[in-house]
């Protein structure tokens, strides 16, 4: 079944010029128009004029505590690593202007896979210039022509999109459901090649994946297993090495998908596997291949980034202690979660509607504190959520500063 | 199973996805007639294929836009 195409009552037509091609967006147009004509502060058009730590900024005009920015370790103003990058800045210019395969591999490219390897103890990584890329490239490139990708159906969009960019036949089971997967494996024909993609996190909620249970579903049928911990690195598991590490199933996963964008606090992404033959990946992965490597600034700062993560664990505590902190608090102001317990730095609070949560989106951003207002068709279930991020930076105060404006924003909108 | 036993089945397992009683022929369009969107969709599917004990990927899924093309589709994914 395709999903019908957003087409409006009467597209406008203009004869002798042909349709424009804009019509399909009417709908959307017009929702975004009703949100923002009842005098609503627009949700997605936020200007950080200054940032001043990895938790505040000047947002609008006003200071604000950042708590939707998947900056989790707050490394973004960690002066080893602005060092890094000013001196890659000074010594290796400001971009490659080239790919990786040609005249886009410097020195700190290998550098920052050297660190990956070391973080993740694997013996393969190859970094991509967005983790967006990262899933489109190794997925789309590994699941060909005949061969199926069985992948839960909250994943997300860089891992639909590697999916609609490659051959194979694609099959989504309901979320986190080990049996909806074990049943779509065991129906494959026999002698395909059987690609799994799961997320440590997924992020829309903060929920984890059972990832033991179905790693060795996977396992029994012979799949390959690719896991995109994207909303992991750096804090779960003992290394920081993500849900597969804290499930004990690292070993057993072929590829693990990264991101620079969001614990280590710069821009990127990486696939890190142990499969022998993985190295070809660069001469035949095209989102790869064909685009310009990252900076040199970049990979410094992603490298000492890395390398400062691995001895993380007092950051790492503290941000769990944020997490609990947070969670519990919201559950005692009467606010819906995502989760019963805090299972990842995301909590997700759930909003009645879309204009409720549009109205305590605003109410959050005028009193202070900015949160990312998450809606249909991105949300599972069709749900309006407020997702909250935390950071291992904010402070104790700074939580309990967090609950308090959203105890006035909720009680202000009619929520709590 | 043929055609006709398929057809019966899947008109069983559509009715509580059909809220709104739709009188549903071959043409019945799931988007614009049934109005399912994506989550109705991948439960409805999941009980076609739990039933069949097939699978219907999504690139096939793509190529169903009414009921009778969705009969067709099951018939023979059940037969092969």
């Amino acid at each position: 079944m395709s999903e019908g195409i957003i087409q409006p009552d009467q597209p406008e037509e203009i004869e002798g010029e042909g349709k424009d091609l804009f019509s399909k967006f009417d709908d959307i147009i017009a929702l975004r128009e009703g949100l923002l004509s009842s005098g609503q502060e627009d949700p997605f058009n936020l200007v950080m004029e200054k940032v001043l730590s990895p938790t505040r900024a000047i947002c609008n005009g006003r200071d604000t505590i950042l708590l939707g920015t998947y900056n989790y370790m707050g490394m973004t103003f960690d002066p080893d690593v602005v060092e890094a990058g000013k001196q890659a800045l000074a010594d290796f210019g400001s971009g490659t202007t080239g790919s990786r395969v040609l005249n886009g591999t410097y020195q700190g490219h290998k550098e920052v896979e050297q660190a990956l390897m070391d973080f993740y103890a694997m013996d393969h990584a190859m970094v991509f210039s967005t983790g967006y890329q990262a899933n489109l490239g190794i997925i789309s490139t590994i699941a060909g022509k005949g061969d199926y990708i069985v992948l839960d159906i909250d994943s997300h969009a860089s891992i639909w999109d590697g999916c609609a960019m490659g051959n194979a036949e694609v099959v989504p089971f309901k979320h986190n459901d080990i049996e909806a997967m074990e049943k779509r494996l065991k129906r494959i024909p026999e002698g395909a090649g059987k690609l799994v993609v799961l997320e440590g996190v997924y992020s829309m909620l903060g929920d984890i994946a059972p990832l033991k249970e179905m790693v060795a579903v996977a396992k029994k049928y012979g799949a390959m297993v690719l896991v995109d911990e994207a909303h992991s690195m750096g804090f779960i598991g003992e290394n920081g090495r993500g849900v597969v590490e804290q499930a004990g199933v690292i070993d057993d996963v072929d590829f693990i998908i990264g991101t620079f964008s969001k614990s280590v606090g710069t821009v990127g992404g990486f696939c890190v596997s142990n499969h022998p033959k993985f190295e070809i990946m660069r001469l035949v992965c095209r989102p790869y291949v064909f685009t310009a490597s990252l900076p040199p600034s970049v990979v410094a700062t992603a490298e000492t980034s890395i390398r400062k993560l691995m001895h993380g664990s007092n950051k790492r505590a503290h941000l769990w202690e944020n997490s609990k902190t947070l969670h519990k608090g919201l559950k005692e102001l009467g606010f819906q979660l995502g989760t019963e317990e805090p299972q990842s730095a995301i909590i997700a609070v759930i909003m009645p509607d879309l204009e409720k949560g549009a109205a305590m989106w605003e109410a959050l951003i005028k009193g202070g504190l900015y949160v990312n207002l998450a809606r249909p068709p991105a949300t599972p279930a069709n749900m309006t959520l407020l997702r909250c991020s935390l950071c291992a930076e904010h402070s104790e105060e700074e939580v309990g500063e967090i609950l308090s404006i959203f105890e006035q924003a909720g009680k202000a909108v009619g929520i709590i | 199973m043929d055609r006709t036993a398929v057809d019966a089945k899947i008109r069983e397992l559509a009715e509580p996805f059909n809220k709104k009683g739709v009188t549903i022929t071959e043409e019945t369009t799931f988007a614009n007639d049934l109005e399912f969107d994506s989550l109705t969709v991948m439960d409805f599917v999941a009980e076609i294929e739990d039933e069949f004990d097939i699978i219907i990927s999504m690139n096939q899924q793509a190529e169903i836009e009414n009921y009778g093309q969705l009969v067709d589709a099951v018939t023979k994914l059940q037969a092969d």
